[in-house]
This record gives structure tokens, sequence and C-alpha cells, in this order.
């Protein structure tokens, strides 16, 4: 296998097979709060994929010169680091959407995928693959969060990123937008996200038996 | 309303299941009844859309599920017109849809089915429908049985105040289809209590439960029982077999969480009507109340109830 | 008379009305990974409290008394997190000398908690909300008591769906997500109370 096969693979990992959200079941506060609307899952997951390939690729290059015993507030302190810097960029020049995810930003520091894959990747893979991880990721979130953030936009609003497209007689459905639609919308995303990948494994099974 | 039976093994049994279902038809006749006299051919429309949908919806979920189709037992029945009775005569044709479609599908079919849904399906389908269309869901009519002349668009006297306590207890009033008519109401509990489909624990303390806390908020506590959902809770559902404790003195306590929590809702919360969120809440804490108060099991040590 | 007044008002509010899991989705993780059973449920809630109780004050004090009088706020983030952080780690050795059996309870929960979004997520919201030190501990203590509440509720009601007929696809997360939708829709009733 090629290295950019490699890296590719690392990358699709993120976003399919071990997708942080619909496989992994991490960082479920910002997935539950920020997917209001498509546009907001967009932002959270734009910030969360910028310092996610940051904190992988500096704990990467750092993972020789961290003591074990330390690893994790160390960790901590690189995430903090880049979450910092989010913030205050996002302050600065898309003040809106800064407003709208509100504490969730500076809590991207104890999103539990960040510091998983700096724990279970960056700190045994080199800064390459670590960015590429962490890349792969981001997307995989990012996806997840768009694809929640327009289903609940949809039917709580009539709208996806803000456009109109259930038509004006279109009585929005309020409580998707709210906390408890928010618990429904993905704990059914789940369910029906666990329904599909059996479905194709019963399916891959069938073939091998009717092979051999 | 499923059935439950309390302790281990558990047997389902549709024919039993189904002999109970009906007595709470019956029960709710009356009710149903005047209902459909009091508000007239929509209210006729809006139960009979609301029974199809969760007759149906079960059927379907059960096909696909391939698992044996039971709505010979009528619990479905059941959920749908309780839903319907929950809704006002007014209320757009596909609200009596989605709530029990919800109602029977997410609360009950998601979690297993006949007696392994932990809240009451179609109070969770009313609080959902409250929360998402709550214009819809507030805007009552007035009985055109009482008046004679078309119907008069009011605000429930939970939110007024000013009814005659009569009228409340006729069900001269704006309301939903189904709590208006005290009168039917206890004649369905009289059928219940005499068949003995349900005990006297729960509709009982819950209404005392209302009729002190809202005393000791400063409302009038006559009132207070006959106004709103109380009496049509306490009877058709707070007694739900599935989602309230097992034992005597767990339903009681069960009940009069509800009590406080609707006089909480009704005095300090921004809602006029509490029925609805203290049964939910109450459903909510039933496992934790059956755990700290176990039942006794005779002959042998009790372990967990779980089959 | 007034203030305890406002004091029991704010417990409702952080308590019922703004439930830190069914209405601001904070500790979400724990929320769905331990509440299995009531007893651990139990014993994490009680450690969140303890917890957010101390990193409140701990937090009100280094952002007051430290940050501001510097003029880096900006270093609000990484100064909270390394004082919880640092606050879990001694809670845990602490307990482990002075009281094995409670730290014997919560042991496994403690490290867990330094990457439980409510302890940082209050931190921040007392810093947001301005409050001053009484209230921000109190916050600290009536939210992490509100989501004992919610953990334990949720436990009782997990136990109870162990013996039911839940289709395949659903069993684990997803029919805890729906269980914790669903509870919400019950907790909007106390929406108004304060």
């Amino acid at each position: 296998m090629s290295e950019k096969m490699k890296l590719g693979k690392v990358i699709s990992n993120g976003i399919v097979t071990e997708n942080p959200t619909f496989r992994l079941v991490l960082g479920t506060c910002p997935t539950l709060a920020v997917t209001t609307s498509a546009i907001n899952g967009l932002g959270m997951g734009a910030a969360a994929t910028f310092v996610l390939i940051c904190s992988n690729l500096v704990i990467s290059l750092l993972r020789n010169f961290i003591p074990d015993k330390v690893r994790i507030p160390a960790f901590i302190v690189v995430i903090c680091t880049f979450v910092t810097m989010v913030q205050l960029l996002m302050q600065a020049f898309i003040p809106s959407l800064y407003d709208a995810l509100g504490i969730f930003i500076p809590l991207i520091v104890v999103n539990c995928i960040i510091l998983a894959r700096a724990e279970a990747f960056a700190s045994k893979n080199g800064p390459v693959a670590s960015a590429c991880d962490g890349l792969g990721m981001g997307i995989g979130f990012t996806v997840a969060l768009v694809i929640l953030g327009s289903i609940r936009e949809l039917i709580g609003n009539g709208s996806i990123f803000g456009m109109n497209v259930l038509g004006a007689s279109y009585e929005p459905m309020l409580l998707i937008v709210l906390a408890s639609g928010g618990f429904l919308t993905y704990g059914l995303m789940l369910g029906l996200f666990n329904l599909i990948v059996k479905k194709s494994e019963d399916k891959k099974k069938r073939k091998e038996a009717e092979a051999a | 309303m499923n059935l439950r039976i309390s302790t281990a093994p558990h047997i389902h049994h549709p024919v039993t299941t189904q002999r109970l279902m009906i007595y709470v038809l019956l029960a709710l006749l009356p009710t149903t009844a005047v209902g459909i006299y009091a508000f007239g051919l929509p209210a006729l429309m809006l139960l009979a859309i609301s029974c199809v949908t969760a007759v149906l919806s079960e059927f379907l979920w059960q096909k696909i599920a391939k698992k044996r189709v039971l709505i010979s037992d009528c619990s479905a029945l059941v959920t749908g017109l309780i839903l319907g009775l929950n809704l006002p005569a007014n209320a757009p044709w596909w609200l009596a849809v989605i709530g029990s479609a919800f109602a029977v599908l997410l609360v009950k079919q998601l979690f297993g089915g006949l007696g392994d849904n932990f809240l009451n399906p179609a109070m969770a389908a009313r609080a959902v429908l409250l929360a998402s269309w709550p214009v819809h869901m507030t805007s009552f009519v007035l009985p055109t049985f009482f008046s004679g002349a078309d119907a008069v668009t009011g605000a429930t006297p939970l939110a007024t105040k000013s009814a005659q306590l009569m009228d409340l207890f006729m069900g001269n009033i704006p309301g939903t289809i189904g709590e208006v008519s005290k009168v039917a109401i206890l004649l369905g509990l009289l059928i219940l209590l005499f068949t003995r489909t349900i005990t006297w624990h729960i509709p009982f303390t819950m209404v005392a439960s209302v009729f002190v806390f809202s005393w000791l908020f400063g409302a009038d506590p006559v009132y207070a029982i006959l106004s709103g959902g109380v009496l049509f809770g306490a009877v058709f559902m707070a007694t739900d077999y599935v989602t309230n404790p097992m034992t005597a003195s767990g339903k009681m306590i069960y009940a009069a969480g509800i009590g406080l929590i609707i006089a909480v809702i009704r005095q300090f919360g921004a809602y006029p009507e509490g029925v609805t969120y203290g049964i939910l809440l109450m459903n909510i804490a039933t496992p934790l109340i059956d755990r700290f108060l176990p039942q006794k099991i005779y002959g042998r040590q009790k372990e967990v109830k779980k089959a | 008379m007034t203030e305890n007044m406002n004091i029991l008002l704010f417990f409702v509010s952080c308590v019922l009305t703004n439930n830190f899991i069914f209405s601001r989705f904070l500790g979400c993780c724990p929320f769905l990974g331990v509440s299995n059973k009531v007893e651990t449920s139990l014993s994490m809630g009680l450690a969140v409290t303890f917890v957010m109780t101390i990193a409140s004050l701990f937090c009100y004090m280094i952002y007051n008394w430290l940050l501001v009088p510097l003029g880096i706020t900006f270093m609000s983030t990484i100064a909270f997190i390394l004082v919880i952080a640092a606050l879990v780690q001694f809670v845990e050795m602490f307990l482990k000398k002075s009281s094995p059996t409670l730290y014997s309870a919560l042991g496994i929960y403690l490290p867990l908690i330094t990457t439980n979004c409510a302890v940082l997520g209050v931190a921040t919201l007392n810093m947001n909300n301005g409050y001053n030190l009484l209230y921000s501990v109190l916050n600290g203590t009536f939210s992490a008591l509100g989501f004992t509440l919610a953990i334990v509720l949720m436990a009782g009601v997990r136990e109870r769906l162990e013996s039911s007929h839940i289709p395949a696809c659903m069993k684990g997360f997803p029919i805890t997500l729906v269980s914790a939708g669903l509870m919400a829709v019950a907790f909007m009733g106390f929406s108004g109370l304060v």
C-alpha cells in the first residue's frame, strides 16, 4: 500500500468507519446543543476541525518530549491554546456565529473527540498521519452536525441554511429545535444508522455464505 | 394504556389485555359521547382520525417489524381515543394524526410495544404537540350544545378563573373534548372501579393532593379540581397500568406527586395547566418509586423484579 | 427573608427550569455513559456535585482576583481547565488518604470529571453571568444537583428498559437518547417557574 493510500484511509476512517458522532458517540454535548440549524452545525464543525488538526499535529510533534505521567494535562493545555485562538478569531470576524454557539466554543476543550484522538492516535503516530486523522475526524464530526442541523432546521423551522424550502403554509414542529428535539432527532438518527449498517453487514455475510 | 403484570414471570396474554381495554373503552364511552354531543361534528372527526391513525400505526409497525399483529388487544385504540379526547375540538386534523402516530410509534413501539413503554403514550404525545404547536393546542371553543349558537373561541377557565362551579361540573366550559364534562368522567370512574379495572388509590389520592396543595398555595381548591384536566387525568391517564408503581403505597406516592406538580405548575409556572406534565414526570419517577418501595413477594427473598 | 426567597428561586431555576441536562446540554457524556445503574449514577452525581462546588469557588477566585487585575481574561478557559484538572487530582489524592470507602465508591469517576463539560461549563457560565462569590458557588452546587436528579431518574428508567423488547438497532445509545428527549419534554412543564 502506498503512503498516499494509507493517509486516505486514515481520513476516510474518521468520516465513515469511526464517525465520531454516529459510530463512536463522542462529543454529544455540542452535537445536541448547536444543531438547531445547519449553519450552526457547520460553524461548530469547522471550529472543532481546526482545533483537531492543530492539536493532533502539535501533540504528535511533541509526543517524544512529553513525560507519560503528565501527558493528559499537557494535551489539555495544547488543545486549550488552539480553542482560545478559535474563540478570539470567531469573536473578531464572525460575531453572529460566536453568539449563536456561545458557551460551547470554550467547551471544545473538553470535547471528548479531541482528547480521545490525542490519546489514541496523535501520541502514537507521526505528524502527517496525525494531521490527516484530525482532518478525517473533523470532517466526520462536521458532516454529522450538518446532517443533524439540516434535519432539525427543516422540521423545526421549515428551512435549510436559512432558506425556506417547505413553503409558507408549513407549520413548523417547534419541539425539534428545542432541547428535547435534539435528543429525539439524534437518537432516531443513530438508530437509523445502526439499522443501515446492520442491513449492509447482513448482505455481505449472505454473499460470503453463498460464495462459500 | 397497557397491561403489565407486576410480578415475574411476565405473561403477555392478549385476551386478558383485550378484556381490560374493552372495560376502559366502555368507561370512556360517556365522556366520548358527551364530547361529541357538546362539540359536534369536528370533535367526532378528530376522535375518528386519531383512533384510526393509532390503530393503523400499530398495525404497520408490527407488520414491518415482522412481529405478531396485536391490534385486536385494543390498546392502540385506547391510546388513540385518549389522545383525541385531549385535543381541543377545533384542532386541525393533522394534529390528531401526528399525535397518535407519535404516541404509538415513538413512545410505545420503539420501546418494545405493549407494557414496555415508561411514559403514558397519549400524555407524551400531548406534551409534544403542546410544545410544537402551542397556539393550536390552547385555542378552545365553548361547547355549542349549551349555547345553541356557532362555536365561540374562549380561553380555558383555568386561565380566566371566572366560570361558575356548576358549569365546570356539567361541562359548559371551553376545554379539550374529553375533559369538560365531569359528570361523564365520574360515570367512567364508576365503571372502572366496578369492573375492578383500576383501584381507588390513584384517582382519589391525586384529586385529594391537588385539592390540598392548591389550597396551600392560596387557590380555590374546589375550582382547582373541577377545572382543567384533573379529573380526566386522574381517572383515565394517571391510572395507566404500565406507567405507575406496582404497590398500593407506591401508587399513592405517585398520585400525590402528580397533584403537587399540577398545583405548582398552575400556580407558579408558565403553563395554565399541569396535568400532562405532572403525570409524565411521575411516570419518569415510577421506576425509582418501585425500587425504593419494594413489594412483598411471599415465600422468598425479593430479587430485582425485572425478568 | 427576600434573600432566602431569592436563593430558593435560584435553586428551582438551576435544578428544574434550566436543568443542565434537559435544557442546557451540559454533562451529556456521563449522563449517557454512566446512567445504567441507579447506585453508580448517584455516586457519579455526588462526585460531580463535590467537584463543581469547589471548582466554582476556585475559578471565581482565580478569575476575579488574578486574571482581571492582570488584564488577561482571555486566558480564562486555560486557567479554568487547569484549576479543574488540578482540583480533581487533589480531591482524588485527598480522598484516597482520608476516606478510602468514599474513594472506592467515587474513585473511578473522578478522572472522568475533568472532561465533564458541566464543570468547565458552570465556571464559564458564572463568569459570563457575572455572578458574585456566593451565587457562583450556589450555581455550582445547585446545577450539579440538577445533574444528579437527571442522571438518577435516567438510571431508573434505563434499569426498567433492560427488560423491554427494544428493537435491536435502537438498543444502547439510541433508545437512551430518545428516552432523554421524552424526559426533556416532561421537564418543559417547569418552564416559567422562575
